[in-house]
């Protein structure tokens, strides 16, 4: 394994100090990885800036001794995003928590990078605001994270994902050159977007430092309801029914029967495991409007096959129901060791059908995979259930990916729609981006870190 | 020392069952302090895993982090994927103690010193008690302190000797009958664990759990001087001391006639649940001790269970508040019972304790050994007593009682002024109620 050497080590130790700078074995170990199953790779050491200037200069340093830098918040990401490299720098974000201001009059958000996509969400409600995106993660996924990796959650049927919520951000590039893109104007078509191309670039592009983001003034109203069916084609036809009645809830999420009896073994709140499938449904907004929505989505969800359809009593009942989907993907991990997820998304159309197909690819080939996500945006988790261990499973799982992969991109897919691409899905990405845009994205990456500095190795070679 | 890596030897899909989603990191009382991943518990499960792997040497730094773990298993009950830290926890501490990494000749000496010699000895115990409640009833330890005779001792000692806990004038044997039978019987038959600083300290809360048990119609078996339940011994990596306490405990109680074995400590009950597992190997008590397991029940969740009846009296406080012990709540998931308890009471308003579940510090005697982490845990649950402005916080562990006292004690002007215990509440309420009638206790 590569080390760091001592010299640069003593720089780093000087320009934060020397608590901030991790290289003994005992600590690089916990930052091998992230989130995401079967990626591990020890870094050469670990640092944690407090500032932006900070950032710039660990950069600067490493530029000048060609060390690559891996940038990341809390590691939960699930496509490799921030699994280190050989001998790697890492700059780890966490640290940089403080939540800068929140403003009402413009109705924006300022906090550093590190802060916790939570307490971004519980400071806008203490004052009735609303920050939308909510990725499964968000008790522990760090905003700078999110916007990196352009996350999603559960309700981006309604909306959106992190894109769409950011205004603008301090951005440390390849040269160590600390500048602001975007600013808190609702209208501004100055020049290229350029905050687009950082958002969701994986931290190959540059380490944003501190966000501006668009908060929306809080729902008054919310209601949580559960459907289970006896068969997944039920749910999806539901679901297109309320599509086409021109109601657009905020969540739309189900879960398969192997995923509700994960979820209950852990949650126990009385989900019954013997559905083929359970739909969590929730409408928003104003509370006239939410009550005439729900009373039509639970119709509608009858008339469409369900056995049984309940609202949740009250706020809180909702918020543990919502809760337990938001475990689901680690629920899984009680049937077998490792669990490997999936984000392959479909246009919503096609949605009954791929899952179908993935339940079709698992028996063919003898595979345990749980499904669960969000129905109402395409995006699905098919989570192999598996132990890295068994050589000969992964290569089959590895069969029935592709095969996955394969049928998304034919049917006008994405083959992530959430995650990101990251070491796990860069194999698939020429295949569904064609080559033209394709090389259009190297090419923006060759100008802007030509050095290959930061994050090699991710979204491409 | 030649033997086994205890990591390696464990069931690696235990270690395996960890698939580093972070969801326990929030919860973790050092990684929300530092921010550090090896603070927390996936990381600490990633040294594990590597120190299995062959990929991580046993070294000091290893051990400093498994000891500043507080194992107070909050991570346990965040955990979707199910890992059982606990078990992780007591085998990673054990690793460190056979590899000899952390011999200072103190640590060594006040290890051995309590873990192989008092805490094995019963009565070495209680007399060691008798002689410091001669020393504190005396006012002798005021003295020492004002001739400043604790200046000679090392500083971590010196500030840890007001805390010593106020030794009780009686212990549990002399307060409580080997066998108590109720007015009106309900037909059950209970043995009641007295445990060790329980029965030192608060062995009036091990009468008020008796007459609790006895005005709800159970009959009280209570064995003459018990010895330790092992939790101590087991949750500092002395495995097998642990296995040997864990029999004689099995050996005091007649199993068979019991309709459950009673515990009123929350950190001995969740160890004293999982003799199952920790004599698994033992051909003699593998049996025994898995039925042993299937009846300790906490008093909280035994008195729910049995549908307790509630008192017509009130216990002479006005308003609670609730601080949960970590292996009460996390360890065996009791939570909602002692709230009922409290909520039974008539004329009791019962108030929640924001962050209720949030470790106090006290962690077994990692107050001793980790003094400044433990500290500011204190500090933050002092504050949030502060918020609840409460005048009575009931507990149910007496490390958290002791720490919690210690906490408010350092603390003037503070809203709450009393550590109390469910039990004790529910035990005052049946008293006022009897002597309202007129009668006697049970």
């Amino acid at each position: 394994m590569n080390k760091i050497e001592a010299r640069l080590i003593q720089s780093l130790n000087e320009i934060l100090s020397p608590d901030r700078v991790l290289t003994s074995d005992e600590d690089l170990v916990p930052y091998s990885f992230d989130g995401t199953a079967a990626l591990k790779q020890r870094p050469g050491a670990v640092v944690f800036p407090l500032t932006a200037e900070e950032v710039s200069e660990c950069v600067l340093l490493a530029r000048r001794n060609n060390v690559p830098v891996v940038t990341r918040g809390s590691g939960t990401g699930l496509s490799g995003g921030s699994v280190p490299l050989d001998g790697c720098l890492v700059i780890c974000l966490v640290k940089m928590d403080k939540l800068i201001e929140v403003d009402e009059k413009n109705l924006t958000l300022r906090a550093q990078s590190g802060v916790i996509t939570k307490e971004i969400d519980d400071a806008c409600a203490k004052v009735g605001l609303f920050y939308p995106p909510d990725p499964g993660s968000m008790k522990i996924s760090t905003i700078g994270g999110n916007v990196a990796e352009n996350s999603g959650g559960l309700r981006g049927l309604k909306y959106g994902v992190t894109r769409d919520y950011v205004m603008g951000f301090e951005v440390v590039l390849p040269d160590g050159t600390l500048t602001f893109l975007g600013n808190k104007c609702v209208k501004d078509v100055a020049g290229y977007s350029m905050k687009d191309i950082f958002i969701g670039s994986e931290g190959t592009l540059g380490i944003i430092t501190e966000v501006i983001l668009k908060v929306l003034p809080r729902p008054k109203a919310r209601k949580t309801m559960l459907a289970l069916y006896d068969s997944m084609e039920d749910a999806a036809k539901t679901i297109s029914a309320i599509i086409a009645a021109k109601i657009i809830p905020c969540t739309l999420e189900f879960l398969d029967r192997v995923t509700v009896q994960c979820v209950e073994d852990y949650a126990k709140i009385g989900l019954p495991t013997d559905v083929e499938a359970l739909v969590l449904m929730e409408t928003d907004g104003h509370p006239v409007v939410v009550e005439e929505e729900a009373a039509q989505m639970m119709a509608l969800a009858k008339a469409n096959g369900a056995r049984d359809v309940r609202a949740a009593a009250d706020e809180a009942e909702g918020a543990r129901l919502a809760a337990a989907r938001r475990n689901a993907f680690s629920a899984l991990a009680r049937v077998r060791p490792t669990t490997i997820l999936e984000d392959v998304t479909v246009p919503r159309s096609e949605l009954a059908a791929m899952v179908a197909f993935i339940d079709a690819v698992a028996k063919k080939h003898k595979l345990q995979i749980g499904t669960f996500g969000h129905l109402g945006d395409g995006n699905l988790h098919p989570t192999f259930l598996t132990n890295e261990r068994d050589h000969e499973e992964m290569h089959r799982i590895e069969l029935a990916l592709e095969e996955i992969v394969e049928e998304t991109i034919r049917v006008g897919g994405t083959v992530t729609g959430e995650h990101g691409v990251g070491l796990a899905k860069k194999s698939f990405l020429k295949r569904q981006l064609g080559e033209g845009s394709y090389e259009l994205m190297r090419s923006i990456k060759k100008a802007l870190d030509p050095q290959g500095l930061l994050n090699p190795g991710k979204i491409f070679d | 020392m030649a033997s086994a890596n205890l990591l390696q030897s464990l069931d690696y899909s235990v270690l395996q069952q960890c698939m580093h989603c972070g969801m326990c990191l929030p919860t973790c009382p050092t990684y929300v302090e530092t921010k550090m991943e090896r603070n927390s518990p996936r990381g600490r499960i990633s040294l594990m895993r590597a120190v299995a792997d062959g990929d991580l040497q046993v070294t000091k730094a290893l051990s400093d982090e498994m000891y500043y773990c507080l194992g107070c298993l909050a991570c346990q009950t965040a955990c979707p994927a199910g890992v059982n830290y606990a078990e992780l926890f007591e085998t990673a501490r054990a690793e460190v103690e056979q590899a000899q990494v952390d011999d200072g000749m103190q640590r060594g000496f006040w290890r051995w010193l309590s873990l192989n010699v008092i805490f094995m000895r019963p009565w070495l115990l209680r007399l060691i008690g008798r002689v410091l409640h001669v020393y504190q009833s005396t006012g002798l330890d005021a003295l020492m302190r004002r001739l400043r005779f604790f200046g000679l001792m090392p500083p971590s000692l010196k500030k840890l000797e007001p805390q010593t806990p106020k030794i009780a004038e009686h212990f549990s044997d002399d307060l409580i009958w080997p066998e108590e039978k109720p007015k009106q019987d309900r037909g059950y038959r209970v043995g009641l664990l007295t445990g060790c600083i329980q029965d030192l300290a608060f062995s009036n809360i091990n009468r008020d759990t008796a007459d609790v048990l006895l005005a709800n119609g159970c009959e009280v078996i209570t064995p003459r001087s018990q010895s330790c339940c092992g939790s101590l011994h087991a949750h500092n990596g002395e495995l097998e001391l642990a296995r040997e306490l864990a029999r004689r405990q099995i050996d005091s109680f007649d199993l068979d006639s019991l309709d459950a074995i009673i515990t009123n400590a929350g950190g001995c009950g969740s160890h004293l649940k999982t003799y199952g597992h920790l004599l698994h190997d033992d051909p003699f008590y593998a049996g025994k001790a898995k039925q042993w397991d299937k009846k300790v029940k906490d008093i909280h969740e035994w008195l729910v269970q049995i549908r307790f009846r509630k008192p017509t009296a009130g216990a002479g406080v006005s308003e609670v508040t609730y601080h949960e012990s970590c292996h009460l709540c996390h360890g065996q998931k009791v939570v909602s019972q002692p709230r009922q308890i409290l909520a039974s009471i008539p004329g009791l308003t019962f108030k929640e304790l924001p962050e209720s579940n949030w470790c106090c510090g006290s962690a077994g005697i990692y107050n001793i050994t980790q003094p400044e982490q433990s500290q500011k845990l204190l500090t933050r649950k002092v504050e949030n007593l502060r918020q609840a402005g409460v005048p009575v916080v009931a507990t149910s562990n007496p490390g958290c009682h002791l720490q919690l006292a210690n906490g408010l004690r350092a603390c003037s002007s503070h809203p709450c002024q009393e550590v109390t215990q469910p039990v004790t509440l529910l035990a005052q309420a049946y008293r006022a109620e009897q002597s309202a009638q007129g009668g006697g206790v049970s």
